[in-house]
């Protein structure tokens, strides 16, 4: 055997690679509950592509077979029904992860210095992945599919004097239609996941050049023994393989219950109007994104002042990409001295949990009438506008209240809980 | 732990309405797919009445046999109107230029309706009908006013018209209907043929919901103990960390 490796290593850096990424990656040894959603995303990533791949031997990217050859691969196709739920569930639990993995970030600072890399490599990530999710989500050629694309792509004709031009040239036709759907299969089979495969690769990459962050949001290399091992550091493997396998196993029951028991959660992973086929003819009552979309939905529907120029319309966008644009900036808009939530004033506590409040309560608007009351008080669109304001307060605001803020004296030393 | 709660609850939180609203005063139906007789008896007026006009065209008639226990025999002599082969789609004999003049519209395919209507619409749509000389059919539904479709199962339910308290508008809980001719069925046995129907087509919708909840129970067996495995995996490894 060491024969063998000692070949493989004299032409490929096995053994090394292993070492520095695995047995010999020092993790902090403090690492939380929330630490789990790094590992559980690549997780759902490898299953995504490999459900992905299942289902492509079945799926016609043609707009009068699309929506048939998804009802075959429910029905007809043997564990069809099963990959195909694994799939669908799979992107939705794809973003709850990925949610909860920048929350972490916010939480302890993992955004900061060293780390902005990661974070900003992270946001592109996330920028792709809505991407991913959106090409995806026409695929069905549902009647969600259909309209939900034709008013994201109509977003883009809010642009002045090249937007209907540029929707267009992304449809590649006047309307959503069959030319629409083959370039969102190759976008969604081919060009994201060999994009997201590479930032993922990078994202790692730039983690383990500077290490994690912890709950503490301290650097371990600071206090290294005599072997130039981080103290309060333990082996990435077998330390957290194993715990990761734990988080592994409880992130299956959870999904695979989605799976088996509630696979359309209640319209919210799988939506009542896309067991229609599109129709270019018939709307929906109401169109709505899928839920991880929605807090962006909620954010372009608040901008109702028509008054602007170029429209509401116009704003809207601009306000949507604005509040996807401030995450690329946050490493810089977090002045304070402390990285973790556990060592920070009050300010950034409340601000941290009122953003988090905020982005569900704007998830959820986006998924309901903006004209109705569904909270108290206000009409949908008044507490979007409410949503929206809190939303930039919390980044524009930041470098005022990061700084003000009287924060708690860091320890030397990780803490235990 | 509060952080763990914190977390629970934003999983949470946006699951706590239904996204996919609308519905209103819907009369519910009890759906029970281990109920064989029922789907069987569900498919016979499926087949016989339904599949007329209507295609479930995702369907093919010898996976319905199967998995609703149909003989071949049954199927092909009782069953199969409009198709040869068990293998075959179910696909209506009534040609699409035929229902656009006699209609107005195609109707619409059957194979998901419980999935993009829901069940209780089914069953109430189909259990509201009634007499009304306005209409082209001379039929209308409370449910779905002024629908192309007549109704197809009036032998059974009767005659019947409709008056609506209030401001006169069509609506499920002001609706009073007269009863002008009783049909074969009691209202009773016409509620559970219709029951019987809507859970027929619950399982056309999706007929891997036979089979979906009995493996997943295995699956979350299976799941429960490899968590202790692993819990415990983790722990044992753990020791010398603490």
């Amino acid at each position: 055997m060491s024969k063998f490796m000692t070949w493989i290593d004299e032409r490929f850096p096995l053994t090394k690679v292993w070492q520095e990424h695995m047995a010999q990656y020092y993790a902090p040894k403090n690492f939380n509950f929330w630490y789990y959603f790094g590992s559980l995303a690549l997780l759902v990533l490898v299953l995504q592509i490999v459900t992905g791949i299942l289902l492509t031997m079945h799926y016609k990217p043609d707009s009068t077979l699309a929506f048939a050859s998804v009802e075959y691969i429910m029905r007809d196709v043997p564990g069809g029904w099963f990959i195909r739920y694994l799939h669908s569930v799979g992107s939705s639990m794809f973003f709850v992860i990925v949610y909860l993995h920048m929350f972490r970030g916010l939480m302890y600072g993992s955004h900061r210095e060293p780390r902005e890399l990661i974070w900003l490599i992270g946001v592109v990530i996330y920028v792709a992945l809505m991407a991913e999710a959106f090409f995806g989500y026409l695929l069905p050629w549902g009647n969600m599919s259909y309209w939900g694309a034709q008013v994201i792509i109509s977003l883009f004709g809010a642009i002045p004097w090249i937007g209907e031009a540029l929707a267009e040239w992304i449809r590649g036709d006047f309307v959503i239609s069959d030319a629409t759907l083959n370039r969102f299969f190759a976008f969604h089979v081919i060009l994201l996941p060999l994009l997201l495969a590479a930032l993922v690769y990078l994202h790692i990459v730039a983690l383990h050049k500077v290490g994690s962050n912890n709950p503490d949001g301290i650097e371990i290399k600071k206090n290294k023994d005599k072997d130039g091992k981080p103290l309060d550091g333990i082996p990435f493997h077998p330390y957290y393989t194993v715990k990761d396998v734990f988080g592994v196993a409880v992130l299956m029951m959870v999904y695979l219950a989605i799976v088996f028991f509630v696979p359309e959660l209640d319209g919210w992973f799988l939506e009542k109007d896309n067991f229609v086929p599109a129709d270019i003819l018939q709307t929906p009552p109401d169109i709505v994104p899928l839920w991880y979309l929605t807090p962006y939905y909620s954010i372009l529907r608040a901008v109702t002042f028509e008054w602007l120029p170029g429209g509401a319309k116009l704003w809207g966008v601009l306000a949507m990409g604005f509040a996807i644009v401030l995450l690329f900036f946050l490493p810089w808009l977090d002045r304070s001295p402390v990285k973790s939530i556990r060592y920070r004033g009050w300010m950034f506590k409340t601000m941290l949990m009122l953003f988090a409040v905020n982005f569900v309560m704007l998830g959820y608007l986006g998924t309901v009438n903006p004209g109705h009351v569904d909270l108290i008080w206000f009409k949908n669109v008044t507490w979007a506008q409410i949503g929206l304001v809190v939303y930039f307060a919390f980044f524009l605001l930041m470098p005022i209240y990061t700084k003000l803020d009287r924060n708690k004296p860091e320890p030397d030393r990780v803490t235990d809980k | 732990m509060k952080r763990l709660i914190i977390s629970a609850v934003m999983l949470l939180l946006p699951l706590s309405t239904n996204a996919g609203g609308g519905g209103g005063h819907l009369d519910t139906v009890y759906i029970n797919l281990s109920d064989k007789a029922s789907l069987q008896r569900g498919a016979r007026t499926f087949v016989n009445y339904c599949l007329s006009c209507h295609n479930a065209a995702f369907m093919r008639y010898g996976r319905m046999a199967e998995d609703l226990g149909i003989s071949q025999e049954l199927l092909k002599n009782e069953m199969m109107f409009a198709a040869d082969k068990p293998g075959d789609l179910m696909i209506t004999a009534m040609p699409t230029e035929g229902s656009k003049a006699w209609f107005g519209v195609v109707p619409p395919d059957l194979s998901l309706t419980a999935r993009s209507r829901g069940a209780d619409w089914i069953y109430t749509y189909l259990r509201h009908f009634y007499l009304d000389g306005s209409t082209a059919t001379g039929w209308n539904n409370t449910l779905f006013p002024n629908v192309a479709m007549p109704h197809v199962l009036y032998r059974w339910q009767g005659y019947r018209s409709a008056t609506f308290k209030g401001d006169g508008v069509a609506d499920i809980s002001s609706v009073q209907y007269q009863n002008l001719a009783p049909g074969t069925l009691s209202s009773a046995d016409y509620d559970s043929a219709i029951r019987d129907l809507t859970n027929f087509m619950v399982y056309l919708a999706e007929p891997a919901k036979l089979v979906r909840y009995r493996i997943g129970i295995w699956v979350m067996m299976f799941m429960v103990v490899f968590i202790m495995l692993t819990y415990l995996l983790k722990k044992e490894y753990w020791r010398d960390v603490h």
